[in-house]
């Protein structure tokens, strides 16, 4: 499903270079919910920025559903973040001003899907997210987990291979947060959806089948999680 | 992504910000109105000097005193005063036969008019019964100058329309005594109005040119003994023998001026055509100038729009990199930004052209300035307009279009 080999990824800061990325080697198989952890400038960014092809590699191989993206255009890469990857961002990045209908049919849009089937699959991803009585709704109507759960919905519109999910909970509070990775979880268990959740926060990770630990752009550790929290259950501190 | 999508998403963005997409093409608006305003006045202007032109009668020769100076001239010749002369004048009558209808001799002074407690200055024209034709003068009451009036030194006048009005106000003049510079005429004559134009008869008085000599111009008129003339006019059968006539006369006028061939004319022959290219010339370049003025307005809208766009660029990088995260190529970006500002130009074009429009016809119906709007000139707006907004557009779309996707949507 994923595989990436030997990524690098250098960027030029005036005289010098610096590595965010230097030699990273794994692969993520459909249907598993990984979690990508790792302190800030640990190159989890740039690392997602590649997985979602919103980036290329400097060098090193990258294949996502058996196709080879790190000579892609912009052209292709587009068309394959529109068809195969839908992100969810710690920010929403919903569309002011528009409605949760709407900013769910964005993608579709730009895929090319028209009138009553992009209006009935728009639909169908917000009811999946739970938001069914809240389509024509702008996100300033709306609460912080609703709008989540309109970018999530709006990352699922097109059927993506994969989840990308960058912070999904940190801009919420706990409770809250809890609710997104039940759905994130939900999606995973009962649709098998691939399920790739960027994070700092080790207990968010500990929701997921497979932590990978980056550190200065190399791997750390990759570790299958036996018994994944279930979302819902406190953190650790909580309960003190 | 279909055009059409394009235009919503930027009609939406638009919408979004009202109080700012009016006062951006608020910039354009003024431009086009000022360019459709300002050529259609610049064009109401040549149309107008063409048509007095045309109205003060057609195929005329004009001849006047005067040499024509060419370049510099050195040395410390003193230049005597060229005159045109009333022999000048018979001789031409004389010997021009050929493709003429009317030559008429013009002397012209300026004096006092009194009518009861009413005074004013203005021109005294003395001339011949052919002026009437040559200048396509009508008479509103009473009658035009007779060559009897000439043969018989009487002391008529026919008066412009509007010296008519300033002298008589309701009272109508024909019959009543006037004076000038003291002399008593008697009005014979009003002539019909031509409108405030060029070289207007409406503030002219026309009285026998011997009646002149004899009593009136005395030594204003005259030069070494002999009799002088402002104007000669000639008025030809056809437009084809103006040229050949306009030679003959200048042949006449060279011998009996005795000039050695050496010497320039003394005297300026002015066709119609030649005025009308003068006049047309200087109109033409009047309406280039006030066009160019109003495209540097028109520029600066531009600017204005560039700037604002630029702004929403800077305000809308995470939704940018949104859009791309979600699918859009660096094509449809650019697009979509493209359209937002030829949207901006093409609302402010429109209102501009009405805008226009309506002031220039303002300023017709109101009579303040003439003016003639042109499907040219508000094509001309039109497209300046919106070579504008591609022209100014293109950068903060290409802006938009390259912004980085994942930075973009890190964007604080």
């Amino acid at each position: 499903m994923i595989h990436v080999e030997n990524l690098t990824k250098t960027f030029e800061m005036g005289e010098s270079a610096v590595n965010a990325l230097n030699g990273t080697s794994f692969t993520i198989d459909r249907g598993e919910m990984v979690a990508i952890i790792g302190p800030s400038g640990s190159g989890k960014s740039t690392l997602m920025s590649i997985l979602g092809c919103l980036d290329v590699p400097s060098s090193g191989t990258y294949s996502l559903d058996g196709v080879a993206i790190e000579n892609m255009d912009d052209i292709q890469l587009a068309e394959i973040r529109g068809r195969k990857i839908g992100f969810v961002f710690q920010q929403f990045n919903l569309l002011a001003r528009t409605s949760a209908l709407e900013n769910v049919m964005l993608p579709l849009t730009y895929a090319g899907v028209r009138g009553k089937e992009r209006q009935e699959q728009a639909l169908k991803a917000l009811e999946r997210v739970g938001l069914a009585d809240r389509t024509q709704h702008a996100p300033n109507e709306l609460s912080g987990g609703q709008q989540q759960r309109v970018a999530i919905a709006r990352a699922l519109v097109n059927e993506p291979a994969i989840l990308l999910a960058d912070e999904p909970t940190g801009m919420l509070d706990s409770k809250t947060g809890m609710e997104i990775l039940d759905l994130f979880q939900n999606l995973h268990n009962g649709n098998g959806q691939t399920v790739i959740l960027v994070t700092h926060d080790p207990f968010v990770a500990r929701h997921t089948d497979r932590i990978i630990k980056l550190s200065d752009g190399k791997i750390l550790s990759d570790e299958i999680n036996p018994h994944p929290i279930l979302a819902g259950t406190p953190r650790p501190e909580e309960v003190i | 992504m279909l055009l059409s999508e394009n235009f919503k998403v930027a009609l939406r963005a638009l919408r979004a910000n009202k109080l700012r997409s009016f006062l951006t093409i608020l910039g354009i608006v003024i431009g086009v109105a000022t360019v459709v305003a300002l050529l259609s006045i610049g064009n109401g202007a040549t149309a107008s000097i063409t048509n007095q032109i045309r109205s003060t009668g057609s195929n005329l020769l004009n001849i006047s005193p005067g040499r024509q100076q060419v370049g510099f001239r050195g040395g410390g010749e003193t230049r005597q005063a060229s005159h045109l002369y009333y022999e000048d004048y018979e001789l031409l009558q004389r010997t021009l036969t050929q493709n003429i209808s009317a030559i008429v001799p013009t002397v012209q002074s300026s004096y006092t008019i009194k009518y009861g407690d009413q005074s004013l200055d203005t021109s005294v024209s003395g001339t011949t019964a052919g002026q009437k034709d040559v200048r396509a003068l009508q008479v509103a009451n009473g009658r035009f100058l007779t060559d009897g009036d000439n043969k018989s030194d009487a002391l008529v006048a026919v008066l412009g329309s509007q010296i008519a009005t300033d002298l008589f106000g309701s009272t109508p003049p024909v019959g009543n005594n006037i004076s000038i510079n003291g002399m008593k005429f008697m009005v014979v004559g009003v002539l019909e109005s031509k409108g405030a134009s060029f070289a207007s008869p409406d503030d002219n008085i026309f009285i026998p040119i011997q009646t002149g000599y004899d009593k009136l111009f005395g030594s204003t008129a005259a030069f070494n003994g002999k009799q002088t003339l402002n104007a000669i006019l000639i008025s030809v059968k056809t437009t084809n023998a103006m040229n050949t006539v306009s030679a003959e006369a200048t042949y006449l006028l060279r011998r009996s001026h005795k000039l050695k061939p050496s010497e320039d004319a003394d005297f300026n022959i002015m066709n119609q055509a030649d005025i009308l290219n003068t006049l047309n010339t200087v109109t033409q370049t009047l309406t280039i100038f006030l066009g160019a003025i109003a495209g540097i307005s028109l520029l600066v809208g531009g600017i204005g729009i560039m700037n604002i766009m630029l702004v929403s660029v800077t305000e809308r990088t995470r939704e940018i990199g949104l859009r791309k995260a979600v699918g859009a190529t660096r094509n449809q970006i650019l697009t979509q930004f493209l359209i937002e500002t030829l949207t901006l130009s093409l609302l402010g074009g429109i209102i501009g052209i009405l805008l226009g429009v309506l002031t220039a016809t303002i300023f017709r119906v109101t009579g303040l300035i003439s003016s003639v709007i042109t499907p040219s000139s508000i094509l001309m707006a039109f497209s300046f307009a919106l070579a504008i907004g591609v022209f100014f557009g293109l950068y903060p779309a290409f802006r938009a279009a390259n912004l980085h996707p994942m930075e973009a949507l890190r964007y604080e």
